[in-house]
């Protein structure tokens, strides 16, 4: 009852703790924007980015035509199960713009023995088969998914996407957008040393 | 000055209209009106993946479509509204339904607004006892009594 007046150094105490209050949240909220800024600037942070649906799962059931002018092997989900090393699965088109950014390191990554899985996604065969023919071809097997359905199977929502599946055909990381030399080297290579 | 309002009315009319008629073309719709109805309210609550804040049945995306047209066949194949919702969900997750699931993922995300309001009526309440409490704290001590009885004494002489 008579608290404040018999103990008058807590309640001023308590009164500057109060002031201090709204200081002590405007610290917290910049130190919480401090470290949003910081993840998008190196990347750990995408508020745009989406996780799969399917991590965890083997790739859905698909079979895709081949790209007949590649003379590639076609590619279905039972060419992604029991495998002797994980693999990559990578949907892009000729008219994607990124994929000609990250296609290089697709390249790299096929020079090195990694074995790469193309989806041709939404695209004209003539289109695909003389991107090929210019950028060079990193892909083991190809198929084409001109209506975009199995794309959609996949959880897919733009290209480039790729997904890494390990050894039993388990999809384990999905990256959205091109596989930049960054990506590659901090995100990809180990993956694919964890899951050899 | 109202002729000129019932004049802008058809256009205000119109303008309402926009939206509902949204970027559904004749041709991707069902013929049967009430499974279009159906999809069309599926559809509302399915986000574009690409766009992010609009539904697929708002979005132009190339994506949207083909998940309008997908939605649309589940639903011409006979497709609860659950299990076409669900279809989409196996694929895209939690990300594709504009309203998120209350999982403990998002439990502080629908939980926010009733602890915002509770920890408001608690703040009203606390602050509401104490600014009371002084007023009702303090008797009079034995000499402020004595001090009272006396002026007392001195107005009823």
């Amino acid at each position: 009852m008579s608290e404040n007046t018999a103990t008058p150094g807590r309640s001023l105490g308590r009164r500057r703790a109060l002031m201090l209050a709204p200081l002590g949240l405007a610290v917290a909220g910049g130190a919480g924007f401090y470290a949003m800024l910081r993840g998008l600037g190196t990347g750990s942070y995408d508020p745009r980015g989406v996780p799969s649906a399917l991590l965890g799962k083997p790739a859905p059931a698909f079979a895709l035509p081949p790209l007949a002018e590649s003379g590639l092997p076609a590619l279905s989900n039972t060419d992604l199960a029991d495998l002797p090393a994980p693999v990559l699965v990578n949907f892009w088109a000729s008219w994607c713009v990124p994929c000609i950014v990250e296609h290089p390191q697709l390249m790299r990554l096929s020079r090195d023995g990694v074995a790469v899985f193309g989806v041709n996604y939404k695209d004209k065969a003539g289109d695909a088969a003389a991107f090929l023919t210019r950028h060079g071809n990193p892909f083991r097997r190809l198929g084409r998914d001109e209506p975009g359905r199995a794309a959609i199977d996949w959880g897919v929502y733009g290209v480039p996407e790729t997904y890494l599946l390990d050894r039993k055909g388990i999809i384990r990381w999905r990256w959205p957008g091109p596989v930049t030399p960054e990506v590659l080297d901090q995100d990809l290579r180990p993956l694919l040393r964890r899951h050899a | 000055m109202r002729r000129h309002a019932l004049l802008a009315l058809p256009l205000m009319l119109g303008l309402l209209a926009g939206p509902a008629l949204g970027v559904g073309l004749p041709s991707e719709m069902l013929p049967d009106p009430a499974q279009e109805q159906r999809a069309r309210s599926i559809g509302h609550e399915l986000r574009c993946m690409v766009c992010q804040n609009q539904s697929i049945e708002e979005s132009e995306a190339d994506l949207a479509r083909d998940l309008r047209r997908i939605v649309r066949e589940r639903v011409a194949a006979g497709d609860s509204d659950s299990q076409v919702v669900s279809y989409l969900h196996d694929r895209y997750g939690d990300f594709v339904l504009l309203r998120p699931p209350f999982t403990f993922a998002t439990a502080a995300l629908w939980g926010a607004p009733f602890i915002a309001l509770g920890g408001g009526l608690l703040a009203i309440l606390l602050l509401r006892r104490r600014r009371i409490d002084p007023v009702a704290a303090a008797p009079l001590s034995a000499e402020e009594q004595a001090r009272l009885a006396a002026l007392e004494d001195g107005a009823a002489r």
